[in-house]
């Protein structure tokens, strides 16, 4: 079944989107700044994964190399809140906005005098084997991705709705005035929400990398994700994953059944198509607050 | 006499070079309720968000029982037990009625949670009906409520209240107050109240500040102020009549002329 093949690299590819987009969410709904470097965190996320792991680098274990990427980006995020963008707390948005522009060119560039501007694979346990369902064939890596996927995203879902933590951080970003009132501590929480952010990049990076290659313009796909988060409603945690999902969808149907050329447009054109019939996105959380 | 549970002590504010808060002073004896009153503009918002740690004073000292807590953070002011209800009935609109509560029992660490919780749902049973609503589906009403009891969720030593009759229909306005009194007389709360209502506010206070153009213009008992001629014509909206019989009309432009 071609079709089967098609859906499930698709939602493979859109899972990676999709936890991108969840980054640009994360920071925006807390924050309310857009970091368009987090399509770059991904992309230095998959790079440590694959300096640590890769026999031809360090060589580590490939779970352990995991753990270390992640950390090292929730660490990296916990930093650049601290020392960037928490100076620009209260100053115009368009400021957060060029800063992580050029934030993003930095950590390409980082990540090219590092690792070098050739693609890379990352070495890792589940590459080239295959899932035979019935008659199809599955690539066993692109299944592991929407694995991954599902179950970091039931974990983010448990931590938002049953922690304490994640209570406090939807909190602050509903209402922040309130936040402050009630003596959560609001810039903390923000930190943590960037640590969180660089997790999710290091995990989508991971997952990247792994079923692909990965160099350092990777991080442009921090553009497709944003059109991701805006066609599920910026601004909301599942339409982020939606849009991701719908994104992915879209790329390899487009790409079979278009003219060769025309495909890369329509995740674009239905991001247009979406802001004309929904300006707030599909799963927006518009909340008019009562006078 | 014993220390007042909160000081203000010559509190300058400025927004920008606006200058909101010109040397205010107040005291706020433990288990009294305290009112400040004022036109828009006169800076009560800015008092209360000072106090409370939102914006940081250019001068002068907030102290809650003797200790200085003036510019440091909200979360360790509110660990010192004070908590602040913002005007326009700031709740969490997206999360439940339950987890707005906890949220105000954030930075409690203490096993009394439950407990309180019940407390405050005696003197808020809609918000037991409600308990699983989005906050941002009630009433006006009843999110001014729950923004109250969110803060009492806190056990805060004092609590200040910022105008929570604000957009609210009459008959709402006299349950929050009749809530405020319960609040002051069964359990002792603290409140430094800020409110343009002055005929409720003065009910339920025991004292009063008028506010007027980032300065303290009059203080004094609250059954005094209710007596004050300037303050019945201007905020409780009595008509004086002179001698002569004319009505007043050229009001006095500010308290100390």
């Amino acid at each position: 079944m071609e079709i089967l093949q098609l859906i499930v690299s698709g939602l493979a590819n859109g899972s990676v989107y999709g936890l991108i987009a969840l980054g640009f969410v994360l920071i925006y709904k807390a924050t309310e700044q857009v970091n368009f470097a987090q399509g770059d965190m991904m992309m230095l996320g998959a790079f440590i994964a694959l300096g640590l792991g890769n026999d031809s680098q360090l060589g580590a274990p490939f779970w352990l190399a995991c753990a270390g990427a992640i950390l090292a980006m929730a660490a990296i995020g916990w930093t650049l809140e601290r020392a960037v963008l928490r100076h620009l707390f209260g100053q115009p948005q368009i400021a957060a906005m060029m800063l992580t522009i050029a934030l993003g060119f930095l950590l390409r560039f980082v990540a090219g005098a590092i690792w070098g501007h050739d693609p890379l694979a990352l070495e890792n346990p589940v590459a080239g084997k295959t899932l035979r369902l019935g008659g199809t064939v599955l690539g066993l890596d692109e299944v592991a991705t929407i694995a991954v996927t599902v179950l970091l995203t039931g974990l983010l879902y448990l931590f938002f709705r049953r922690t304490r933590l994640g209570v406090a951080m939807q909190a602050s970003s509903q209402n922040q005035l309130a936040a402050y009132c009630m003596g959560i501590p609001v810039r903390r929480v923000h930190g943590l929400i960037w640590a969180l952010a660089g997790a999710t990049a290091a995990v989508a990076g991971i997952l990247f990398a792994s079923k692909g290659s990965i160099d350092p313009g990777t991080g442009f796909l921090g553009i497709k994700a944003f059109a991701a988060a805006v066609i599920g409603g910026f601004g909301s945690l599942p339409g982020a994953l939606a849009g991701g999902l719908i994104v992915g969808l879209i790329e390899p149907f487009a790409s079979r059944y278009l003219a060769t050329g025309y495909a890369p447009i329509v995740p674009y054109a239905v991001m247009l198509l979406v802001l004309v019939v929904r300006p707030h996105g599909i799963f927006a959380q518009v909340h008019a607050k009562k006078v | 006499m014993s220390v007042p549970l909160l000081e203000v002590r010559n509190l300058e504010c400025f927004y920008g070079p606006v200058m909101a808060l010109r040397g205010v002073s107040l005291d706020v004896p433990e288990g009294k309720t305290v009112a400040v009153l004022g036109g828009n503009g006169a800076g009560k918002t800015t008092l209360l968000r000072t106090v409370s740690g939102i914006m940081d004073p250019e001068k002068g000292e907030v102290l809650l029982s003797g200790v200085p807590i003036a510019g440091i953070e909200p979360d360790r002011i509110v660990r010192s037990g004070l908590v602040h209800v913002p005007e326009g009935r700031e709740v969490f609109p997206l999360l439940s009625v339950e987890e707005n509560l906890e949220m105000g029992a954030y930075t409690r660490r203490d096993g009394g949670v439950s407990e309180d919780a019940a407390a405050v749902f005696d003197y808020f049973p809609v918000l037991r009906e409600r308990l699983r609503q989005p906050a941002g589906t009630l009433s006006g009403g009843e999110q001014q409520m729950l923004a109250i009891a969110r803060a009492l969720m806190a056990r805060p030593r004092i609590m200040l209240l910022d105008e929570p009759s604000l957009g609210l229909s009459p008959v709402m306005v006299r349950d929050i107050f009749a809530i405020i009194r319960r609040l002051k007389e069964e359990r002792g709360v603290t409140m430094l109240l800020v409110e343009q209502n002055a005929t409720m506010a003065l009910d339920v206070a025991d004292f009063g500040y008028v506010l007027e153009n980032g300065q303290i213009a009059l203080d004094g008992p609250a059954e005094r102020l209710k007596r004050n001629a300037d303050i019945r014509e201007f905020y409780l909206g009595a008509r004086t009549v002179s001698p002569r019989g004319d009505r007043r009309w050229k009001r006095r432009k500010t308290w100390r002329s």
